[in-house]
């Protein structure tokens, strides 16, 4: 056991060092001036030069990687070069927003998805089962974008007239909070209560078809019995392994949705900073979204291999 | 091809030696594709979108109004505010008092070829990395996974963009083959999974081994032995790929960094038009439900492709 | 049957096949061994059947793609005509499979659903570049008929075929280069009773016919005993007897081996039951360390004793009757006790 999270664990810290790697390169053969973003059109040639002396960007390229690497063990991320704030500051305080979007959006989607696809597992083929196989469809079809575009649309103009204000702009996070965040949780678990859905009811199809549910209700254990206490619970496992993961992969993919409903989180700031030129942000960010999702696949797999030992040989 | 239904069993012995011939597995497949209504709708919705697509230059020409082309006095309002469906704007204008309808069309050719050469290089290349790492095995197997896990660790919509400033382009081609690139790199990795796990499967199949005690070459089985039994997997892996890619290039031109302006895409022109939704209801309902059908076109062809190669599928599990 | 030593066909020699079982975080080093074959000898005669009896699990497939070169030996020779295979070049090797061919256990695994049955039996002629397009189709179609298959099913897919039929497309394949050696790894376990008859006795024809050379390996006895000239047990890794058929039913030396018939199907009623059943106790011990395991032995596993299997054979001794190799350890106690002395 303790050998394999050893394994994995040193395989999350490669995988960090790549990611890092990667970014790092990428950003530092972009073709884009920084110290003529920092400096404006209008800037002297020692100017410019003075900033690049200033960022360290006069060293040479393995110089400031190295720079970069022993900084980051220290967990270092640089400071902004627009605004020398440090970026694990800047991150901290963009990070809550994120959070609460995604475990919000979490929240809703397990829920739904796992309430709809029993509810639709349980009764196969009826009418509602034929709803729902409509419904995640349209949910797997629907870009995130789309949606949320679409419920800030209706609801920021007739219902709202009508008294439902859902959505409330501007006001910090703590002000009025569900009303500013009941949308943007419902945009973005639109498709994944599709996805969990399908899940949640192919799973639990798989579990109701095997033997011991048909022992189970030999024996007279009441239906409801059969269905939430011996199927539910293993049906379960797969779905939230998949939970574990794409929890941890959302958090990059916030961007879109705190664009539309104009939450000031994570996703916005590193597309402002990209916008900029702020590298290290960039960076920062990345490696921290990169973080969150080693780390919740480390949970998951650490977790799965508790729960059934065959996972620890492969 | 064509004594399947009434193959007759036994030969008479007198009989001219008839060419027999069973039903192919495409047959099969073919046959059972047909019975599917959903997905022979699809297909006939994505025709319709194909000819909108291709006939966009005609719709221009027929309009009088260029893709690119602004059209201030009739398109907008005393107000600059653009002006509604009518008959000199079928599908109405835009916030700079472009045609629609037009912009749609040539949206569509954006959404169709980057969703489908997307799809097909990242199956190529899934393929071509998943078949050699589980074939292969070995190192090479160790790090082709590893390169894989590591391309799924990544967050995408983050690096893409990145990616999409970092080489700043500006023209429509440039930008358009970046988006293809960019969508197939992050797509091919989740391929090239599910083709290793199962090329490892066939590899231990008695018939691969059978191929190797007969002395067949490695490249031969490959080609001969193992390619064929995933032509399934990977048509119905790249044809839900498909609007998998097109919603991915819709969000990167919706944040800007897909494809270049002028070129009119689905997701640039909800993102341009987002401002102006509450007075022009046009801007997002004509290129968001252009974009729900066609995905949702893609999904039910795929669907319908799924279970038509595999009749085991999701949908004869209910039954159960 | 069989003469001198010129007729022999395959030798194998103290042939080893470890399977290393890896382990590590970052560098996999061994740290066991699966002893699939533990120091095997055997000889094939031109013409004759040996059949390789055991339970699962103790070495017989492995040793059969040993012989057929689909897994390299950890140690040993085996010499087919004379020449050692177990070094051979690719173009050596691929010389080689002409003359040894495989039939598979499993008719639904061993032949690519993908494929037409004709491309499948044409396969070999394809891949040693012997015969093309209408001279391939020709003698392909010659093939399934030999077997008993209807040659106009020539484009038709395995799937429809029955297990039997399918079997049939196997042999054809495996005939196809008219090899020296067919190798038949349970080939009809996975059959019905009443197709297995019908390939047994098609491998039978074939035989006489091309005067062939089998390996048969099975775990059901009385198919063994019914194809086979002599007959080998094997017991994790080893070949714990090796003598003729008959004599080895009627008399078989090592316990494991008696134990082994005693559990077999008895046609007559009346000698059943005679017979008394050996059972084993306990599990058979892993091949992952076999030397660990002396305490589950045949010897020791053994609860009830055939006294009759001790009796010496009437029938005219047979070179063939050779003595098991002696163990390393003492893990046959009665084996080694009494060395099986023939002249």
């Amino acid at each position: 056991m303790t050998r394999f999270v050893i394994r994995r664990l040193l395989y999350a810290i490669l995988v960090l060092w790549l990611v890092s790697t990667l970014v790092f390169v990428f950003l530092h053969v972009s073709p884009v001036p920084v110290e003529r973003v920092i400096g404006g059109p209008r800037a002297t040639t020692d100017t410019l030069e003075q900033i690049r002396r200033n960022l360290g960007l006069d060293e040479p390229v393995i110089v400031q990687y190295w720079d970069f690497l022993k900084r980051l063990v220290q967990g270092d991320l640089g400071d902004s070069y627009i605004n020398g704030t440090p970026v694990t500051d800047l991150i901290a305080n963009r990070l809550p927003t994120t959070l609460w979007l995604v475990l919000g959006a979490g929240v809703v989607w397990f829920v739904g998805g796992v309430v709809t696809g029993v509810l639709s597992a349980t009764r196969a083929r009826s009418l509602w089962d034929r709803a729902v196989t409509v419904f995640v469809l349209v949910g797997l079809s629907t870009p995130p974008f789309v949606m949320a575009l679409i419920l800030l649309f209706l609801f920021s103009t007739k219902l709202s007239e009508a008294g439902f204000r859902f959505f409330e702009a501007g006001p910090p996070l703590q002000e009025h909070f569900f009303q500013r965040m009941i949308l943007p949780w419902a945009a973005l678990a639109f498709l994944m209560v599709a996805m969990y859905t399908r899940l949640t009811r192919g799973a639990m199809l798989d579990v109701l078809g095997e033997d011991y549910i048909r022992t189970a209700r030999a024996k007279g254990v009441t239906e409801r019995r059969v269905v939430y206490r011996h199927g539910l619970r293993s049906a379960l496992t797969p779905v939230v392994t998949q939970f574990g993961i794409d929890l941890g992969a959302l958090i990059g993919s916030t961007i879109v949705t705190e664009k539309v409903f104009g939450l000031q989180g994570v996703g916005q700031l590193v597309y402002q900073s990209i916008a900029l030129g702020d590298t290290p942000v960039i960076i920062g960010v990345t490696l921290m979204v990169t973080l969150f999702v080693i780390v919740a696949n480390l949970v998951v797999d650490v977790g799965y291999s508790f729960l059934d030992p065959r996972v620890r040989l492969a | 091809m064509s004594y399947s239904e009434l193959e007759p069993d036994i030969i008479p012995a007198d009989a001219e030696p008839v060419r027999v011939q069973g039903r192919t597995p495409f047959q099969l497949a073919w046959s059972r594709f047909r019975r599917d209504r959903l997905a022979v709708a699809s297909i006939a919705v994505l025709a319709l979108m194909v000819l909108f697509a291709a006939l966009a230059p005609v719709w221009a020409s027929w309009t009088g109004h260029p893709y690119d082309q602004t059209f201030p006095k009739t398109g907008l309002d005393p107000d600059g505010l653009p002006k509604g469906p009518s008959g000199d704007f079928w599908l109405g204008a835009d916030q700079l008092g472009r045609d629609v309808l037009v912009r749609s069309a040539y949206g569509a050719r954006i959404s169709l070829v980057v969703g489908v050469c997307a799809a097909v290089l990242a199956s190529i290349a899934g393929v071509l990395v998943g078949t050699l790492a589980g074939f292969v095995g070995g190192v090479l197997d160790t790090v082709l996974a590893r390169l894989m896990d590591i391309t799924l660790a990544l967050p995408y919509l983050l690096v893409a963009i990145m990616l999409a400033t970092t080489f700043q382009i500006s023209s429509v081609g440039a930008s358009l083959t970046m988006t293809i690139l960019v969508i197939a790199f992050f797509s091919f990795a989740a391929f090239g999974r599910i083709i290793r796990g199962q090329v490892m499967s066939l590899k231990q199949k008695e018939f691969v081994e059978a191929a190797r005690s007969l002395g067949a070459s490695n490249v031969r089985i490959m080609l001969v032995d193992v390619l064929p039994n995933l032509v399934a997997q990977v048509t119905v892996l790249t044809s839900l790929l498909i609007p998998t890619s097109i919603v991915f290039e819709a969000t990167l031109s919706f944040l800007g960094v897909g494809v270049r302006l002028p070129m009119p895409s689905w997701g640039s022109m909800l993102g341009e038009g987002s401002d102006v939704f509450q007075t022009a209801w046009w801007l997002l309902i004509v290129p968001g439900v252009l974009l729900l059908l066609t995905t949702l076109s893609f999904n039910l062809l795929g669907d319908g492709i799924r279970d038509a190669l595999d009749p085991r599928g999701d949908r004869v599990a209910g039954r159960k | 049957m069989s003469g001198g030593q010129d007729d022999l066909l395959v030798s194998v020699e103290g042939v080893y096949k470890h399977f290393p079982i890896r382990q590590g975080i970052v560098f996999k080093r061994e740290i066991a061994r699966v002893h699939a074959v533990d120091g095997v000898d055997l000889q094939v005669r031109r013409g004759e059947t040996l059949g390789i009896v055991g339970e699962s699990g103790c070495g017989k497939s492995t040793l059969a793609r040993c012989i057929t070169g689909l897994h390299p030996v950890t140690r040993g020779r085996i010499l087919f005509e004379g020449a050692d295979i177990t070094g051979l070049s690719k173009a050596g090797l691929k010389a080689f499979r002409r003359d040894v061919q495989m039939i598979f256990q499993d008719p639904y695994g061993s032949l690519n659903p993908r494929r037409r049955v004709g491309s499948i039996i044409g396969d070999p002629f394809a891949i040693h570049g012997l015969a093309d397009g209408a001279d391939r189709k020709r003698r392909v179609q010659e093939l399934m008929e030999l077997v008993g298959l209807n040659p106009e099913h020539y484009n038709r897919f395995p799937a429809e075929f029955s297990g039997g039929q399918r079997q049939r497309i196997g042999v054809a394949r495996a005939l196809a280069l008219r090899p020296k050696l067919i190798v038949c790894d349970e080939p009809v376990s996975a059959l019905d009773v009443s197709i297995q008859a019908q390939v047994i006795n098609l491998l039978n024809d074939l035989q006489g016919e091309l005067g062939l050379t089998y390996v048969f390996i099975a775990h059901d006895l009385s198919v063994v005993r019914h194809v086979s000239d002599r007959v080998a047990v094997m017991y994790l890794g080893r070949v714990v007897e090796s003598a003729d058929g008959e004599d080895l039913y009627r008399a078989p030396r090592h316990p494991y081996a008696a134990a082994l018939l005693s559990a077999a199907s008895v046609a007559d009623p009346d000698e059943a039951e005679r017979a008394e059943r050996i059972v084993l106790i306990g599990d058979v011990p892993s091949p992952v360390d076999p030397r660990r395991a002396a305490a589950s032995t045949p010897a020791a596993r053994r609860r009830a004793s055939a006294a009759s299997a001790r009796t010496p054979s009437s029938s005219p001794a047979r070179a063939t009757r050779r003595p098991t190799p002696p163990p390393a350890t003492s893990r046959w106690s009665r084996a080694s006790a009494s060395p099986a002395g023939r002249p």
